[in-house]
């Protein structure tokens, strides 16, 4: 199905079961235990030994010679794989690490042997009796030295937010010069890790030339391609399995070391090989969120007109890597007659810096919002009328070229509305609870929605049980249950009657998930499969498919109506299409929009920041699943208070890698960090974005909550931090004599 | 993990007797920090007597009017018992001030003693680290050491002790009761039960090959206000960046201990008498000669405005 004109009225308006908050279809497998994650799928082959990875000591250099002799001969190995044995391999798509082959290290932790035997124990005493001669090499591990050196790049993160390597509308120096106001800072966000709570594992099994990996994956159709490249076999010999994924964040986006070892290492040992990556491995073998140095400024008329505006980011990688695209929602946030953005990039021997959450605009929200706030003051003006002040409804680089639906400002007002904004302390530092200072803060959202083909399968049985197929992913989203909600709204039955099965490389490839695009593609890609399996239904019932009703199960047209499932009385029927855009996207900017209100108490003694309230306020499209899309907010804003008070990979500067490389030293927030969270949804649908009328919102929930604990950090306590995480260490200087 | 051996003691003697006759044996209880540490190959015993089955695990009242505790008590029963909750009010909140739920039911009065610290280097068999590899170098005194210690460090190690019940025992002078593979029982005063770095970071206590820890004996109650404020980036399940263990009576005077600064859990009885002039004036004495980094200097500060916090709080 084509999808070039804006939706007009479809079954899926008639929201009997599509829009209902009901619970997860896959919940009940999760909190019993019976969903099997990669690791678990002891049932899918025989005979599976383990693998355990190991990885570089060095940074950056080579290896002259590896001893593997003690390790082979340790009870239970059945087979080791060093780097040595081969040439680099070939890269999957969107990496720019080597995984595995030859003696060049790259980064610290790079994969350099994987060692099977017949228990993870005995595997792991093996691994660590290799021992290997290194030939280091010096590196470049500070990007705040590096900085300097950075050159232009533009970069599509591959996650929704780009850029040129500058953009220039008007002239930004002239208009910024003769500005009334002027904010000119720099802002800091630190390397990330994704931090889930299931690692990176594959269980993999030849069968002669052909490859099963039952893996961990956010995008199977990108990871069959990859790991055919990595590998140099044809794509057709590779099968990837993987229905339940425990968080990715973008992390699993990719094929990475453990898949490629699995493989190695069950061709080595014949034998079904598992692994898993341990912790530290997941913070210095994979990828991670890249840091940034941002220079924001912003000029604006006295009466709070922007007239200037620039955002420059500067990010480091390994050398084919790219840059964080902190910078692209400040091209389309706000309005402004003259701009100019500008992202940089300079090499670094880190690991490798890619996709999490919001690439782009997660840290660059961080950045921007607390500028904004920053601007507000120096104006006198309240943060959120000055937001609504420059509100657009048009791409500010192309007038001509409108928002598809865009309601900033509806969530702007109803969220300070039910936030009591008002009762905020426009001056900072007047607030006190006991021991604690008490501050608010307003920070926008915003996180473009992507339209990206996907296609499923659909069948009827002759029980009416509907099946639907696509290699969608579900990492935790609710991608089971709102495909459930989508195929039961389309074929007129109740979710009992709807069986949907994922992330199998054997079944139609969709969107996959990430960049926040899951829901709205792999929604319309059910619902186009659907279209055709209605066909298919009335052609063989005998209706005009254009009046025929599906509705409780039955078919209807006049005043005949027949069970759906007679259509399968004389076999199944099977049905299968995929969703295609038109150009809707280019002619109109379609995004997403949410405000967030933090409030949070400072320790006056010690600087601790504790948050005691968060509200955000989406506008999204249609909300699919209220109930599902609450929880990836909820999340969501769990994670943006870890970036905006805790979350750091710690660098090591001389030996080039992250120290903190568990989840003892790498925190994150606990419950007890997270007391009260509210999410509002606007009632709203935007026709341009498909058939279902919905858009994204998991990576939303993220853009712009930083900020919003830093700019009410700022209202507690009157100390603007500008380096995150916002640690009572960059407080304690400055807080208020203690009493 | 090392492949090895391993045993179950019945009597504590023969538990001291049978970790001194295997080279390279350690003793096991709640093993929740000694088998994560074997999981990475930090510790490698080759033998483990587990001294979970030797009866340690009750507290009783002592002659003297103190508590004795016994060696295998688990941290969440003793935070939870009544009378030290009622008179011993800075331990109780110590203990529930640490780890989770879950890890406090399985640890043990004796292993939450010697948990090993917490220091990131430490725990990366591929860094130089003196205390796991003694001779080998530190890592941390020019990398990344926010977490680590300000005083009594010394150019080997500046490590930390992460015990936050360490910390509330020493505020209390809390004696450390043993017994040794000869059958010999000792007392330790909890003041000489941890060592200063200085240049055997691997040795961390004052404990002889084999000697067991039985029990931990509490002296008569203090009375007075009881306050442990641990200091952390995150609000629960995080380590200490600096922790305090007051026991401040009315007129003023009284005792602090403070966790996350030294390799041992830090007093200086000569900076009490300070405290009715006030933290900062606690801080000086309880501080001098602090040594610290470019990353963690903060904790001086810290400290002082931590013990501002507890001495204000006791007050009101
Ligand atoms: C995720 C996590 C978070 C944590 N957070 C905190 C925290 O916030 N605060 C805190 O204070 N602690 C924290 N801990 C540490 C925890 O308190 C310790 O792991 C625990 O107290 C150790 O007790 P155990 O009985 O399990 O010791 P084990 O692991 O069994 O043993 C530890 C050591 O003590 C020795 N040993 C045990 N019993 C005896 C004995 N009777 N005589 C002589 N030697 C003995 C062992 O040989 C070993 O060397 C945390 C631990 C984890 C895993
Ligand atoms: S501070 Fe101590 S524990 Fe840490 S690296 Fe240095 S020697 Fe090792």
């Amino acid at each position: 199905m084509r999808f070039d004109t804006p939706a007009t009225t479809n079954p899926i308006d008639q929201l009997k079961v599509v829009g209902q908050p009901t619970d997860r279809i896959d919940g009940r497998y999760k909190t019993t235990g019976t969903a099997a994650y990669a690791y678990e799928r002891h049932d899918v082959v025989p005979e599976q030994a383990y693998g355990f990875v190991l990885g570089s000591a060095i940074a950056k250099g080579r290896i002259a010679a590896m001893h593997v002799e003690d390790a082979k001969t340790a009870p239970g190995v059945l087979a080791i794989v060093t780097t040595l044995d081969m040439p680099r391999l070939e890269r999957g798509m969107m990496n720019a690490a080597y995984l595995f082959g030859g003696p060049i290290i790259q980064h610290y932790h790079q994969a350099i042997a994987v060692v099977v035997a017949e228990t993870f124990e005995q595997a792991r005493a093996a691994a660590y009796l290799i021992r290997v001669d290194y030939q280091s090499e010096a590196g470049k591990f500070d990007l705040a030295a590096e900085a300097p050196n950075a050159t232009l790049i533009g970069d599509d993160s591959g996650e929704g937010s780009s850029g040129p390597p500058e953009v220039r509308v008007g002239d930004f120096e002239g208009a910024f010069a003769a500005a009334a106001v002027k904010l000119d800072e720099s802002y800091t966000t630190p390397d990330e890790s994704h931090a889930m709570m299931e690692p990176h594992a594959t269980i993999a099994a030849w069968d002669g030339d052909r490859l099963t990996l039952w893996t961990s994956n956010q995008m199977i159709a990108w990871g069959k391609r990859s790991i055919a490249k990595i590998l140099g076999i044809p794509a057709q010999n590779v099968r990837l399995d993987s229905p339940y994924i425990g968080g990715g964040f973008g992390a699993k986006l990719f094929i990475r070391a453990d898949a490629v070892l699995a493989a190695l290492a069950a061709k080595a040992a014949h034998r079904p090989v598992k692994l898993a990556l341990t912790r530290p491995l997941i913070a210095n073998n994979t990828t991670h969120r890249p840091a940034t140095i941002q220079r924001i400024r912003i000029g604006a008329n006295r009466d709070g007109t922007i007239t200037a505006i620039a955002h420059e980011s500067t990010s480091g990688n390994l050398a084919e890597g790219k840059p964080e695209t902190a910078v692209s929602q400040t091209r389309l946030l706000y309005a402004g007659a003259n701009r100019l953005m500008a992202m940089r990039l300079t090499p670094l021997d880190l690991p490798e810096g890619n996709a999490m959450r919001a690439p782009g605009e997660a840290p660059g929200m961080m950045a921007l919002e607390v500028a904004m706030d920053e601007m507000a003051e120096k104006l006198g003006l309240d943060p959120v009328e000055f937001r609504i002040l420059n509100d657009t409804q048009v791409d500010p680089e192309k007038l001509d070229r409108r928002f598809s639906h865009r309601d900033l400002v509806g969530c702007l007002r109803l969220g300070a509305e039910r936030f009591g904004w008002d009762k905020r302390s426009p001056r900072p530092a007047q607030v006190r609870d006991g021991r604690w200072l008490i501050g608010a803060g307003v920070a926008a959202g915003f996180r473009n929605n992507l339209l990206t083909k996907s296609g499923a399968r659909v069948r009827l049985d002759r029980q009416g049980v509907v099946t639907v197929e696509t290699d969608m992913t579900d990492i935790g989203t609710g991608s089971y249950t709102i495909i459930a909600q989508t195929a039961a709204e389309m074929m007129g039955v109740t979710l009992d009657k709807v069986v949907v099965r994922l992330g199998d490389s054997a079944f139609p490839a969709s969107a996959g998930s990430g960049g926040q695009w899951g829901a709205n593609n792999a929604t319309a890609g059910v619902y186009a499969a659907c279209v055709k399996l209605r066909e298919a239904v009335a052609q063989q019932l005998g209706f005009n498919a254009a009046d025929a009703e599906f509705s409780n199960g039955d078919v209807r047209s006049g005043n005949r109506s027949v069970p759906l499932s007679q259509a399968a009385s004389a076999g199944e029927l099977v049905a299968e299409d995929l969703i295609e855009y038109g150009d809707l996207a280019k002619t109109h900017q379609q995004s997403t929009f949410a405000a967030h209100f933090v409030e949070v108490g400072v320790d006056a003694a010690t600087g601790e920041v504790r948050v005691r309230r968060m509200l955000a306020v989406c506008a999204a499209g249609r909300i699919l699943n209220p109930k599902s899309a609450r929880s990836q907010v909820i999340g969501a804003m769990t994670m943006g208070v870890g970036a905006a008070l805790m979350e750091e990979l710690a660098v090591d500067k001389r030996r080039g890698f992250f120290v903190n490389h568990d989840l003892a030293g790498y925190e994150v927030p606990v419950h007890a960090d997270i007391p009260h969270q509210e999410v509002v949804f606007l009632d709203e649908v935007d026709p341009m974005s498909s058939p279902m009328k919905a858009k994204g919102v998991a990576e939303l929930g993220i853009c712009g909550v930083g900020a919003a604990v830093a700019n009410a950090v700022y209202n507690a306590t009157g100390i603007r931090i500008r380096d995150y995480p916002l640690t009572l260490d960059k407080l304690i200087d400055r807080l208020p004599e203690a009493v | 993990m090392r492949a090895f051996t391993f045993e179950r003691a019945n009597a504590p003697v023969e538990a001291a007797a049978a970790v001194a006759r295997t080279p390279g044996a350690k003793f096991i209880a709640g093993g929740t920090n000694l088998l994560d540490l074997m999981k990475l190959q930090i510790e490698t015993p080759t033998h483990l007597v587990d001294v979970n089955g030797l009866k340690l695990d009750t507290i009783e009242p002592t002659p003297e009017g103190g508590l004795r505790i016994g060696a295998l008590v688990r941290n969440t029963d003793l935070a939870a018992d009544e009378r030290v909750r009622r008179d011993y009010g800075v331990l109780s909140r110590a203990l529930l001030a640490g780890a989770s739920g879950q890890l406090r039911n399985r640890a043990t009065t004796a292993g939450n003693l010697l948990q090993r610290t917490r220091c990131p280097y430490f725990y990366d068999t591929a860094q130089p680290c003196n205390k796991r590899e003694p001779g080998s170098g530190c890592s941390a005194l020019d990398g990344f050491s926010r977490q680590l210690g300000i005083i009594g460090v010394s150019d080997a190690c500046i490590a930390t002790n992460p015990s936050d019940m360490a910390v509330a025992m020493r505020a209390l002078d809390a004696t450390v009761e043993t017994v040794r593979p000869d059958g010999m029982a000792r007392k330790i005063p909890i003041a000489e039960f941890h060592r200063l770095p200085g240049e055997t970071p691997h040795v961390e206590t004052t404990l002889e090959p084999g000697e067991l820890i039985t029990a931990v004996t509490l002296p008569p109650p203090l009375g007075g206000r009881q306050i442990y404020r641990k200091v952390r980036d995150r609000a629960s399940y995080a380590f200490a960046l600096v922790s305090v263990a007051a026991v401040i009576q009315r007129d003023g005077t009284g005792r602090l201990a403070v966790g996350g600064v030294a390799h041992k859990p830090w007093r200086v009885e000569a900076a009490e008498a300070d405290l009715p002039r006030g933290a900062k004036a606690v801080t000086e004495r309880l501080l001098a000669g602090a040594k610290s980094t470019h990353d963690n200097a903060f904790k001086v500060l810290l400290v002082e405005r931590t013990l501002g916090a507890v001495i204000s709080e006791a007050r009101s």
